[in-house]
């Protein structure tokens, strides 16, 4: 029964929105168009690879796994290259561009300030830190992703408690800390690549720039929910952002807690980023990127904004990440490509789009 | 339906408020009158939870304001700040439908009604070719039409305006008091700061008076608007008048330099030249003036 109300009620939001000026009709059939480029791409990243398997044999492997077929009728290899390294690669891509751009959708929203990426509490510092400590201390930090995932937490949280006065946050405090904290942790990562041997220094510069080339079902399965979850709690709290972004006392006024609404959302997003960069890296510009982006089509309206990062932010890690592993034989780290491509994007914004866009 | 009573506040150290007591009868549009830095925002504050008291209480609609939560908060009273400039570009409609947010409820939360509640304020405030411009890029008189349509889709028993129309022509200014008279008239309880005490006179039902020490007046515009009081919180540069009936504070400055009544009828044209006359200062008496003090 709630399934059928809540159908029949975004029926009605489309075919009522039409005429009233809000262009809520015209939005939503924007935001189906959005899913279906992204599923194209997806579909087309498939196709291409190093390794030159036809369409017909890639969608035949495809197919065949979705509906529990019989999978030793498939070339061995074209198991592996498709089921096993192709698709969970281009999900995770998905999964960490979405989670990347809604962090930093809402993160622009609730700091009011749409220059902020999802990295502006120091999550990507201590990350980095958690990380080359697990590559050069593979003793006591047996896994690199889940010391990432802690010192990124911990930097996030160090972050939000020094901010914290009298039972506020600020935000020019809260993003002063994340700064602070940032350069701590960026300073230690530095003196873990002083010490480190060699090999060890390579990985870590390696795993700074970010990229998927050791994507697997595993981490597609432990992100892919978490995003999912985090995206549709975000999502619902959408318009409540709306109202954060109009500063504290407004949000008071209209009935929203900012402190509350604050840390929840904020929680969320850095969860989802913290989980992210423990997998991949740091990618940047995604999530400065595709929230502006999105803003241009829709409007700041972030009920809108929020899904359009999602699919956006996974749309631009597919095409930077097939680049990355298609342009040349050896792999470019998909983080250098994403900034490459990004930076004449925001370049293009700022100079024409300036004055609506940053107000 | 509003009563202060006792209400004390500071900011660490430094009192700002101490021993504020006042009622508002519901319907009624107040007046909150006093100079700079006396703590009307901060008074508003206090009433609207943004700022923990030091001690006293506040109860609107019959209901006790401590401890209440901010989701209920809004929907017995709204405001209508200074001013404010959010940095995203959301569109004239998009902010005058935020005030419907404390009726909004669940996924998708805004309905069709709250739609045309929105759109129904912003054709009340005159506004309605702005309705698809950025919020943002329009100017502060524009911005204070806005939220002023905001608060009234917000639709609260009771309203808080900060200085509602500093920042407005003067044929915006009275459309905005004209509006707040209906709101009032309709059984709402407006609290409005003002700097001008004509609007205060004009307008309200009741004025309640801020100095630095507290509450200084407090009743209707008539006996309140006097030259004892202004001042007092101004130090004598206010004269009260009555033009037909209505009063008008002039600035004494400006009276003492036409020697003008408005009450002229009253005077002969030759007795008014004689007033104009022998209240000339010259330098050369100013100064003789001077010397008879010392």
């Amino acid at each position: 029964m709630a399934k059928i109300s809540f159908f029949r009620k975004i029926i009605s939001t489309i075919t009522h929105a039409s005429d009233d000026g809000f262009n809520e009709g015209r939005k939503i059939a924007i935001l189906v168009l959005l899913f279906i480029i992204l599923i194209a791409t997806a579909a087309i990243a498939m196709v291409l690879g190093a390794y030159d398997i036809t369409v017909y044999d890639v969608y035949k492997t495809i197919f065949t796994h979705l509906t529990w077929g019989n999978i030793a009728e498939i070339p061995k290899l074209h198991n592996t290259i498709i089921w096993n390294i192709r698709v969970p690669r281009i999900l995770l891509a998905v999964c960490v561009g979405g989670a990347l751009a809604i962090a930093g959708a809402v993160f622009q929203g609730v700091f009011r300030n749409p220059l902020v990426e999802p990295y502006i509490l120091g999550v990507s510092s201590g990350a980095a830190f958690g990380a080359a400590l697990g590559i050069v201390f593979p003793a006591i930090f047996f896994s690199i992703q889940l010391s990432a995932f802690a010192f990124g937490s911990i930097a996030v949280a160090m972050a939000y408690f020094l901010a914290r006065v009298r039972g506020e946050t600020p935000i020019v405090t809260l993003i002063l800390a994340g700064v602070i904290i940032g350069s701590i942790f960026a300073a230690l990562v530095s003196l873990l690549k002083y010490m480190a041997d060699d090999t060890a220094l390579r990985e870590i510069v390696f795993w700074l720039m970010g990229g998927f080339y050791y994507a697997t079902w595993n981490d597609v399965i432990l992100l892919g929910p978490i995003v999912l979850i985090c995206f549709i709690i975000l999502w619902a709290l959408g318009w409540k952002l709306n109202i954060l972004s109009m500063g504290d006392e407004e949000a008071r006024t209209l009935g929203v807690n900012p402190e509350k609404y604050k840390l929840i959302v904020v929680v969320l997003a850095t969860g989802v980023t913290a989980i992210a960069v423990s997998l991949v890296g740091i990618i940047a510009w995604v999530g400065l990127m595709m929230p502006h982006a999105s803003r241009m089509i829709f409007g700041p309206d972030n009920r809108f904004v929020i899904p359009a990062s999602l699919m956006m932010g996974g749309f631009y890690l597919i095409v930077c990440d097939t680049l990355a592993r298609t342009l040349t034989s050896a792999e470019i780290p998909v983080g250098i490509l994403a900034s490459i491509i990004g930076a004449p994007y925001l370049c293009y914004l700022i100079r024409n789009k300036g004055g609506v866009i940053f107000g | 339906m509003i009563k202060v009573n006792d209400l004390q506040f500071s900011y660490g150290d430094v009192p700002i408020l101490s021993g504020i007591s006042f009622n508002v009868e519901k319907g009624e549009l107040c007046g909150l009158f006093g100079p700079n830095g006396c703590g009307k925002t901060t008074l508003f504050k206090c009433c609207l939870g943004f700022l923990k008291t030091k001690g006293g209480t506040i109860s609107m609609n019959g209901e006790s304001m401590s401890g209440k939560k901010t989701e209920e908060l809004a929907k017995i009273v709204s405001y209508v700040p200074q001013d404010h400039k959010p940095p995203f570009p959301y569109l004239v409609r998009e902010v005058v439908l935020m005030g419907r947010t404390p009726h909004l409820g669940g996924f998708f939360g805004v309905k069709k009604r709250d739609k045309e509640i929105a759109m129904e304020a912003i054709e009340t405030l005159g506004i309605a070719d702005l309705s698809d411009r950025p919020y943002n890029q329009l100017s502060g008189g524009q911005r204070q039409m806005v939220l002023m349509a905001r608060a009234l889709a917000q639709d609260t028993p009771v309203l808080f305006l900060d200085e509602p129309t500093s920042a407005l022509d003067f044929q915006n200014q009275m459309k905005i008091w004209k509006i707040m008279r209906e709101i009032s008239e309709d059984g709402k309880t407006i609290i409005a700061c003002s700097h001008d005490p004509n609007h205060v006179a004009w307008f309200c039902d009741r004025v309640v008076v801020i100095g630095d020490t507290g509450i200084v007046a407090n009743g209707s515009p008539k006996e309140v608007i006097s030259e004892t009081i202004l001042s007092e919180i101004y130090s004598d540069c206010c004269c009260v008048r009555s033009m037909n009936g209505v009063q008008m504070v002039m600035p004494s400055c400006v009276m003492n330099r036409n020697n003008f009544s408005v009450d002229y009828a009253t005077k002969s044209v030759t007795g008014m030249a004689q007033d104009y006359i022998g209240s000339i200062k010259t330098p050369w008496t100013q100064k003789a003036e001077l010397m008879e003090v010392d």
